[in-house]
Order: C-alpha cells, then sequence, then structure tokens
C-alpha cells in the first residue's frame, strides 16, 4: 500500500500542469478555465484534455479568438470571486492582452482596492521551431509592470506546484511554462497535496565557485554545464529563481556573497532582460563581495528566428556557459 | 410617442428620485469645475454636463446587487450608488478620504461592495472586464446583471468588439451602452466611424439595439430597464445607443472650439433637466417652487462636501507603497 508520502510514477513538466490545473479545479469550485480551443480540442498542447466531459461547458470555456477580451473577461470574474485560469495558446499572443494585463489587471488592487485572482498561462521559450511568433519570452515586457507576479518553473515538481500556488494566490500571475519541456523533463512527484510557495528561489545545485542565477529552460543549460565545468574544478551554484516577481532577493545575495561571482542566464534577448534588473542590484546591493564583473549570457537584440542554423546562433548554449565560466573562473 | 405617455410606466417618486440626482449631479460637477478653474483641483476634470441623464437613467434601473462598470461621464451613476459628494470631491481633490486614497484622481472611483468597477482611461477597458463580471453571474446561476459603457470613441476599440462578441457568443446578463455625444476629444462622429449610428455596431454581434434620446431621463430609465429585464432573463446582451451632446471640452481645459457654435444652441434646449422639468410638469409631480426646493437641497448637500473634503487629510507620501498587491481576494 501507497503512503502519502510515496512518490508517483515519473509525471513529464506538461502532465504536471494538466494535475495542478485538475487537481485545483476539484478541490475549489471557483476555480474555471478559458482558453482558445482547450475545451473540445483539450488545448494546443493537450493540457486540458478530457477537462470539458470532466468539468463541463461553463469551467472550461473555449472562446473566441480575443485575448484582449479574454483576459479583461477573467479579470471581470476574478473580481467577482471566481478563480479564473487562462490559457494563451502561445506566450506571444499575450501582447494582444497586454493593455488589459498592465493597465487593468496590474493596477486595480493599488487604484481601488479590488483583488483579481487570476492566473494567465503563457507557453513560452524557444527551440521548438517555432519562429518570431511561437517562441517569445515576454516576461521581460510583464517584469516592468507593478501588480504583477510572474512565474517560470523549470521541473515538474516546480510546474505542478508554483501552479497550485498561483491559483491560490489573491493576485494576478502571469505563469511562463517552458514549451521545451513540456515533454522532455520528467520526475517523480508526491502523491499529496503541495505547493512551492511564490518568491522562494531554489538551488538546483550547490556550488562554491560561481553562482548562475537563470530560470526556465535554461536551469537545465546551467545543470549541464556545471557537469562539463565540474571535471575542470569549476563548482558552479544554479540558482532557479521559480518567480521572477516577487523576486527572491536573499537567496540571489546569499549565493553570490559565497561564490563572489555571478553568471546570469536567461533565454528573453539581452537588452532590459531580467538579467540586466538582477546585475543592477548585485552591483547595488552585493558590490563588495564581487571577485569578477557581472556576465550576462542571452540572446541577441533579434527576433527570435525559424530556421535551425539561426534559432541554434540565437539560443544560449552550454559552450556559452562553459566558455563565460571559465573566464570569470580565472578572476 | 409621446414621453409623458410612456413615462407615467415608471413611479412617481423613482422620477422624482431621477430629477433630484440630476441636479445633484449638476451641482456637484458646476462646483468640481469652479474649483478647477480657481486651481484648487489639480489634473483633469471630465464631467458630464448637458449628458446626466445617460447615468442618472440607467443607474435607476438598476437593482441594489448589480454591477456598473461606467465610463467617465457617468457621475450620477456614483452618487445613485452612494458615493457622497464629499467622497467624490475628496477623491478629486487628492485626499485619503476619496475612494481611491489618493492613488488615482477624478472619476477613476470604484468599490466593490457598492457594485461599481473603477474606470480605466484607456476607453472600452472594462467592456471585456464587465462580460466577465457577467460569466461569473452567469457561471454561478446568479440572477445579476451589469451595465457598462463607452463613448462613440471607445466603440472604435477592440476591447469593445472582444466585449460585444464575447457576450453575445455566450449570452451574457450584461448591457452595453454607448454615450454617443458627437465627439471624441477633438474626433467628430464622421471620422470615427463610417456607420450613421453606433447601434449599426450591435448587428455585428447578433445583438438587439436601440437608439434612446439620451438627454431624456425617462426614456434613458425605461430603455435601461428593457434591457436589463432581457439579460436578466438569459436572453443575453442588448446595445443601447444613448445620443446626445457634450457641452463642455473634453476636459475642462478644453475649450472645444473645434464644436460648431449652432450645434450647441441647438442641443442647449435639449438640456436634461430642462427636459425632466418639462416632464414632471406634464405629469403634474412637480412645478417651479418644487424645482426650486431640490437645487437648494443639493447645494446644500454639494457644500457640506466641499466642507468635509477640504478639512479631509491628504495621504503621507509613504503611502505611495502600499496596495500594490493584495493579501486577500474576497466574493462579490
Amino acid at each position: 500500500m501507497m503512503t502519502m508520502t510515496e512518490a508517483t510514477e515519473d509525471v513529464s513538466y506538461v502532465d504536471a500542469i494538466s494535475q495542478a490545473l485538475d487537481e485545483e479545479m476539484a478541490r475549489d469550485e471557483r476555480v474555471f478555465l478559458m482558453g482558445e480551443d482547450i475545451g473540445t480540442y483539450g488545448g494546443a498542447f493537450k493540457i486540458t484534455e478530457g477537462f470539458l466531459q470532466k468539468y463541463g461547458e461553463w469551467r472550461v470555456l473555449d472562446t473566441p479568438l480575443a485575448e484582449s477580451g479574454i483576459v479583461g473577461a477573467a479579470i471581470g470574474a476574478a473580481m467577482m470571486g471566481l478563480r479564473p485560469v487562462v490559457e494563451m495558446q502561445f506566450a506571444d499572443f499575450i501582447s494582444c492582452a497586454f493593455d488589459q494585463i498592465t493597465e487593468v489587471a496590474a493596477k486595480n488592487h493599488y487604484r481601488w482596492g479590488a483583488a483579481v485572482p487570476m492566473v494567465i498561462r503563457a507557453p513560452f521559450g524557444g527551440g521548438v521551431h517555432g519562429g518570431p511568433f511561437h517562441s517569445e519570452c515576454p516576461e521581460g515586457w510583464f517584469f516592468h509592470s507593478p501588480g504583477l507576479k510572474l512565474v517560470a518553473p523549470s521541473t515538474p515538481y516546480d510546474a505542478k506546484g508554483l501552479l497550485k500556488a498561483a491559483i491560490r494566490d489573491p493576485n494576478p500571475v502571469i505563469y511562463f511554462e517552458h514549451k521545451f519541456l513540456y515533454r522532455r523533463i520528467k520526475s517523480a512527484l508526491p502523491q499529496e497535496d503541495f505547493v512551492v510557495p511564490l518568491g522562494k528561489a531554489d538551488i538546483k545545485r550547490v556550488g562554491n565557485d560561481i553562482s548562475v542565477i537563470t530560470y526556465g529552460a535554461m536551469v537545465h543549460l546551467a545543470l549541464e554545464s556545471a557537469q562539463t565545468l565540474a571535471d575542470e574544478g569549476i563548482d558552479l551554484e544554479v540558482i532557479d529563481l521559480r518567480t521572477l516577481i516577487p523576486i527572491d532577493k536573499e537567496a540571489i545575495y546569499s549565493s553570490v556573497r559565497k561564490t563572489s561571482k555571478a553568471i546570469l542566464l536567461h533565454e528573453d534577448n539581452k537588452t532590459g532582460g531580467i538579467g540586466a534588473e538582477i546585475a543592477a542590484r548585485l552591483a547595488e546591493d552585493c558590490f563588495d563581495c564581487l571577485d569578477g564583473p557581472i556576465v550576462r549570457i542571452a540572446p541577441p537584440d533579434t527576433p527570435v528566428p525559424f530556421s535551425t542554423p539561426l534559432e541554434e546562433f540565437f539560443l544560449p548554449k552550454t559552450s556559452d556557459i562553459v566558455s563565460a565560466a571559465r573566464k570569470l573562473a580565472a578572476y | 410617442m409621446d414621453v409623458a405617455v410612456t413615462a407615467k410606466e415608471i413611479k412617481r417618486d423613482d422620477l422624482l428620485q431621477m430629477y433630484h440626482y440630476l441636479r445633484l449631479t449638476r451641482a456637484l460637477e458646476d462646483r468640481i469645475t469652479a474649483l478647477y478653474r480657481q486651481g484648487r483641483i489639480v489634473g483633469g476634470v471630465y464631467t458630464s454636463h448637458g449628458m446626466e441623464a445617460i447615468a442618472v437613467g440607467y443607474a435607476s434601473a438598476l437593482e441594489r446587487d448589480d454591477i456598473i462598470a461606467p465610463y467617465h461621464r457617468d457621475m450620477g451613476a456614483f452618487l445613485i450608488r452612494g458615493f457622497t459628494p464629499g467622497e467624490v470631491l475628496a477623491q478629486y481633490l487628492g485626499k485619503r478620504a476619496g475612494p481611491s486614497k489618493g492613488k488615482d484622481g477624478n472619476v477613476h472611483m470604484g468599490d466593490l461592495r457598492r457594485g461599481v468597477f473603477g474606470f480605466v482611461s484607456h476607453l472600452a477597458d472594462n467592456l471585456p472586464v464587465a462580460a466577465g463580471a457577467a460569466l461569473a453571474f452567469k457561471i454561478r446561476g446568479e440572477s445579476r446583471v451589469v451595465f457598462t459603457g463607452t463613448g462613440d470613441g471607445g466603440t472604435s476599440r477592440g476591447d469593445f468588439h472582444e466585449a460585444m462578441n464575447l457576450a453575445a457568443v455566450r449570452k451574457l446578463p450584461v448591457v452595453f451602452y454607448c454615450n454617443n455625444n458627437q465627439y471624441a476629444y477633438s474626433t467628430p462622429i464622421r471620422l470615427q466611424m463610417a456607420v450613421p449610428n453606433v447601434v449599426d455596431r450591435a448587428k455585428a454581434y447578433g445583438m438587439p439595439g436601440e437608439i434612446v434620446d439620451g438627454n431624456d431621463v425617462a426614456a434613458v430609465y425605461l430603455a435601461a430597464k428593457y434591457a436589463i429585464a432581457r439579460a436578466r432573463a438569459g436572453e443575453g446582451p442588448t446595445f443601447l445607443e444613448f445620443k446626445t451632446m457634450r457641452m463642455h471640452g473634453h476636459s475642462e481645459h478644453d475649450p472645444a472650439k473645434y464644436v460648431p457654435p449652432e450645434l450647441l444652441e441647438e442641443w442647449k434646449k435639449e438640456d436634461p433637466i430642462l427636459k425632466a422639468e418639462q416632464l414632471l410638469k406634464q405629469l403634474s409631480y412637480g412645478d417651479d417652487s418644487y424645482f426650486q426646493e431640490v437645487v437648494e437641497r443639493v447645494k446644500k448637500e454639494v457644500e457640506a462636501g466641499v466642507e468635509f473634503a477640504e478639512q479631509a487629510p491628504l495621504p503621507e507620501g509613504p503611502e505611495v507603497l502600499e496596495g500594490v498587491f493584495a493579501d486577500k481576494a474576497d466574493s462579490y
């Protein structure tokens, strides 16, 4: 007989998201889903397959193709006390809803005290031959908008626990789920209900020489690089931010205070990205403990290209991390 | 159709109350404009001058637990929902006693407990939000209705269309209106749309629509009542075009020289307060001395509000940091 703490069989990142949605809908009747093709079709990535049959057409709403309208409607339903979870078919399309997210959802509580407890799921990231409109990492746009919480899990455990925490949070949360990880990453999950609290980073690899601060699919790139570098005697610490807002400054600072060196790694393009903000914070608050320059590894300032060699050139690689780490280790 | 005959369907007390709110709206907004001209109110001042019948009419037609997502020329709706002149003036003066505690100004007031959504300057932004509140009512099986709208300019925005479409597809209990006051800031209706009437847009969404004299409070009330009843009965959204004229500038800083003076002269004869008084006389519900009593009464109410708001404390600078995130979310 299985005990409560016994783990399940390996669960993929994409199934972890489905499980979180299913369990939250079963647990709380206020939770409902809206999005394009999420009902009958089960979603572009089949995350909500079978949900329509299980929960009915008023808890799993196939909507018109209108991201701004969908997000706006979710805001209204959330203010009335429901817990909408909206699916952007691809994170790229969130630009159509930018105004509703930044001007309405983000500001309502500040301006007039109206809480907006909603989640927007945004399948993001490249490496899937999606091209300029199906590969974007739009988190930087929202990183600059006070009133939103931003989440970007890298493992099935975090994907499930963070989505549950996001649904239970009384604020608008954008949940960036990485398409590249959907079916490539699997792990055992606890049987019992669990959440990963928002605002807490996770040390995915403990190390002493250089802190690699990252999130999303890049976490796995950092872990691979760490293996290579370990053979050379360079010991990386990999910090997975997990939540971008509120950002876990303490976790970042305590790691960098230990290693004295920082690499900021992300898949969003370099200028004005999350790495830029963390670099500035480290310079402001941890200058005394730095033993080398703060290094950013991020794609160039271009749209995400389609053709394989172009996209390979665009995306950060383990070789980028390895060579940056070697240089930094020499300081 | 004889307006007086139709207006007989409205209870005497209801009509008299609407007249009170027309007068209170006019007095309050005139006072706000005066304070602005004296430099005591800073920022934007957008009034419903000459258009007061729209908000007063529709807000009077709603039930207490219905939701209003107003636009920026709907002062009467706030007053009917219990926002006092003192609170409104405190908001304009940036005081902590204002509904947004100084975080936002002028008509950007909202309060979920009083069923009013805070206005967003990006016109039509609140239309999908209103549709979403109606969706919540439909999901929960409640017989509540949402009333929302925008100006003629706002009907050009995508959110207007996305909201209308979404609400029509799902037959949501929401009523959309347009305050067609002929000008969006300086842009006349002929440069805003190629259809002769805003209501023509409703057809594209399979939604019934009606043109209503926006300066006739009884007509607004009756049209709203009908559309609200339809929504409550589960028959879906209705679109109401309230024809009116913006008698002041876009904001009080704007002399609106782009509006032909003869157009304003023409519309002065259609003033909603004048029309309401004519109606009340026709129905023998009120006479000049009664009207004068109301004028005196609302003046006192507004002056008490000015006194309250001027004495109310300003927020302290560090309060800017409060309220970015919620620590709880209630049901309404």
